[in-house]
């Protein structure tokens, strides 16, 4: 009647259940890395299909469907038409298209980095059971954008042709590192905010009000020359906006100024030539990257905590 | 014949004491997963600061209610080991299994995991009510990690295994719950994991449906894969697991073979008797001899007269995850399996740290009784009145006196001897 419970004689596990014949496993540590590594490595195919999900979820269920968007600038470059042209009399020539000609990427920035913001926190149910790589979250809302934005274009283009408006020419070009840098700050942006508003929920909130304000510092709605006057040689700050470099680049590009390019008080566009704008192209590039590196830094350092703070 | 004198134990109970340091997987086998000191110490959630506001204006955020989901955690897991994470509510189990997965931070620690991991935290987690069954199943293996070409492989298969072909392009918000969680797995054990999380997957869906995954979970562990799943289910860590981990506020208190760490729990638990002890070979706190003698230390002898002085000496072997007090209960048993009189520490214990220890007990004066056939000593956790092992002794001893029927009043005192 031994009161000492021994489990000593149990039996034993068997030690280790041999890889099956039929399924190869052990092709080594290399293999295995490789796997590890495709689920935390930002992959284009789950950014497409987060993209892609995000446009299908959007649509759906609206007849039309696409439409809308491609509509939206269109009433727009109505509305402002009237409103600028005809009741406020701004002094420019074809106004609608000098604004949409800065508004589509604008609009485009604005409404990447304000998706961006919330893109983390929109899907806290994922990032809290799934590991996958964060960095998609915000890159999604940028990519989603750049979609509209792209199509938003083509139907800007397709109305000022139709309008008979001279819009081809060699300038068209600056499209291409206007819009690289565009997209390289926005993603910038969108980084850093997503990550931001994870811990610090007021990111949001303090974004929308700086959108707003930001708005008015690009020369949209008012010609480039205004700001010249007032600043003189203080201009240069005005330029440190990535956003107002950009702007400036698309109007060169795409907007056709009057002869004498001014609205009789003030120039329209910034500078006639193209040099101007790549070498303020550069610069606000070089700003772009200093905040990539920022918002990728704070990204890295802040997403481990991501589903603690959610 | 240095004795010391017997320490209060403290209020609180201290950590739980591991009952036995970590089994390394098995020889041969691949470390898959590899924790190391790893802890979690969540914030309380009013002290961290989760705005501007308090970000600048209450920098103190460090200060106050912090607690420790995981302490310590040491953990090395080979290929092909099917490991079950059991302990009560809040024990750490989750968060431990979320730490692994990458999803959690380690506070302190490290953790390495090779291979592709699937983790079923939750089934269906992403999905998005908007989007057809097809859909979602491409972004969610897409999240999990697997490639459009791999996805296009596999896509029958999966709906095969949900069942829900005739569902597919219907949007999911329509799906039962059922549905749902039929879709998840189906997505999440396509991944073609090398490690397998699984975190109370089985407490949803229907009798089929579990049937269903526990059949797919056997599998996997056939097929060599390393599993690690949270349950609450005892019976299905021993029906399936060759590995238990067993979780108390965090720390890790047992690391072993799944009878045993199941029965521990249960004890734990309150659903097996109080007083059963832990198995002896696992006891952090062993009796290992008791011997007679006139005065401590003495030469052992087995005859006494009435009167005369006895030392009941137990020795005690102690793991360095003993109790730090430790409280000794023993029963001279008389002959037919009757105690004759008992003998104890102090309730707050004697504190003899780690490695060997001597436990006297002295009878200055032996009463009239016919002599002892068989000793035991119980050994429990003076901190938290815990049991933590049973031994009986057959030394005897005798004395010249009557045979006596019912307990004596017997004067003694403990001492602990190094």
């Amino acid at each position: 009647m031994s009161r000492v419970a021994d489990l000593s004689t149990l039996p034993k596990p068997e030690p280790t259940r041999g890889a099956p014949a039929n399924r190869p496993r052990g092709s080594g540590a290399r293999h295995v890395d490789h796997r590890s590594r495709a689920q935390t490595r930002v992959r284009w195919e789950l950014l497409r299909n987060l993209i892609r999900k995000d446009l299908k979820v959007k649509y759906k269920g609206s007849s039309l469907g696409f439409a809308w968007s491609l509509a939206n600038p269109l009433l727009l470059l109505a509305v402002y038409t009237f409103v600028f042209q005809v009741v406020l009399k701004s002094g420019i020539d074809n106004f609608g298209f000098y604004l949409m000609s800065g508004l589509l990427v604008w609009n485009a920035f604005s409404g990447s980095v304000s998706a961006a913001c919330g893109a983390v926190v929109g899907n806290a149910n994922l990032v809290k059971k799934v590991r996958f790589p964060l960095l998609v979250l915000p890159l999604s809302a940028v990519g989603f954008s750049a979609v509209h934005f792209a199509l938003q274009l083509a139907v800007l283009f397709v109305v000022m042709l139709g309008f008979g408006y001279s819009l081809l020419g060699p300038e068209l070009l600056l499209l291409i590192p206007a819009g690289a840098v565009a997209l390289l700050f926005t993603v910038a942006l969108s980084v850093l905010v997503s990550a931001l508003n994870v811990r610090y929920r007021d990111t949001q909130h303090l974004l929308d009000v700086a959108l707003l304000a930001w708005f008015w510092i690009n020369p949209m709605v008012y010609a480039f020359g205004l700001i010249e006057n007032r600043l003189n040689e203080w201009t240069w700050v005005y330029m440190l906006n990535p956003m107002a470099v950009v702007v400036t680049t698309f109007q060169r590009a795409i907007y056709d100024p009057p002869e004498g390019n001014s609205t009789g008080s003030a120039p329209i566009l910034a500078d006639l030539g193209y040099r101007y704008y790549l070498e303020h192209l550069a610069i606000a590039g070089l700003i772009s990257l200093a905040v990539l590196w920022l918002g990728l830094r704070v990204f890295r350092r802040l997403q481990a905590d991501f589903a603690e703070d959610l | 014949m240095p004795s010391q004198p017997l320490a209060p134990p403290p209020m609180q109970p201290a950590q739980p004491a591991a009952v036995v340091p970590s089994a390394p997987p098995a020889p041969g086998a691949p470390v898959v997963i590899r924790a190391a000191g790893v802890g979690k110490k969540f914030v309380a959630y009013h002290k961290r600061a989760t705005s501007l506001k308090e970000r600048f204006v209450r920098r103190d955020t460090t200060s106050g209610e912090d607690f420790w989901a995981l302490r310590d955690i040491d953990v090395e897991i080979g290929r092909g080991q099917t490991v079950g994470l059991a302990g009560a509510n809040g024990s750490g189990k989750s968060t431990l299994l979320k730490v692994l997965a990458g999803i959690l931070r380690p506070t302190h620690g490290s953790v390495s995991v090779s291979g592709r991991i699937a983790s079923l935290l939750e089934l269906g987690a992403g999905f998005n009510g908007e989007l057809s069954g097809r859909d979602n199943v491409y972004l969610n293996a897409s999240l999990l990690g697997l490639s459009k070409r791999e996805i296009d492989r596999l896509f029958d298969s999966i709906v095969d295994f949900s069942e829900l072909r005739h569902k597919i392009d219907d949007e999911v918000k329509h799906y039962s719950s059922g549905q749902y969680v039929r879709l998840g797995f189906a997505v999440a054990v396509h991944v073609d994991p090398d490690v397998l999380l699984v975190d109370e997957v089985l407490a949803v869906g229907d009798e089929a449906f579990q049937r269903k995954c526990l059949a797919k979970i056997a599998q996997f562990r056939d097929e060599g894969r390393t599993i690690l799943f949270v349950t609450h289910s005892l019976d299905l860590i021993e029906n399936m697991c060759d590995r238990i981990l067993v979780l108390e506020s965090g720390g890790l208190i047992f690391d072993g073979q799944p009878v045993v760490g199941t029965k521990l729990l249960r004890q734990r638990l309150g659903s097996l008797p109080a007083d059963s002890p832990i198995p002896f070979d696992l006891a952090p706190v062993k009796p290992t001899a008791v011997a007679f003698s006139r005065n401590p230390g003495g030469p052992t002898e087995v005859q006494y007269d009435p009167g005369e002085q006895l030392t009941v000496s137990v020795e005690l072997d102690l793991t360095d995850s003993a109790p730090q007090y430790v409280y000794l209960h023993v029963e001279i048993m008389g002959q037919g399996e009757i105690p004759i009189w008992m003998m104890e520490t102090p309730p707050g214990g004697v504190s003899p740290g780690p490695g060997t220890a001597v436990v006297d007990f002295v009878v200055p004066r032996l009463p009239e009784l016919l002599g002892a056939f068989a000793i035991n000593v119980r050994v429990s956790d003076a901190a938290t009145g815990q049991p933590v092992t049973v031994r009986r002794f057959e030394e005897l001893f005798g004395v010249s006196g009557p045979q006596v029927a019912g307990l004596l009043k017997v004067d003694y005192e403990a001492r602990l001897r190094r």
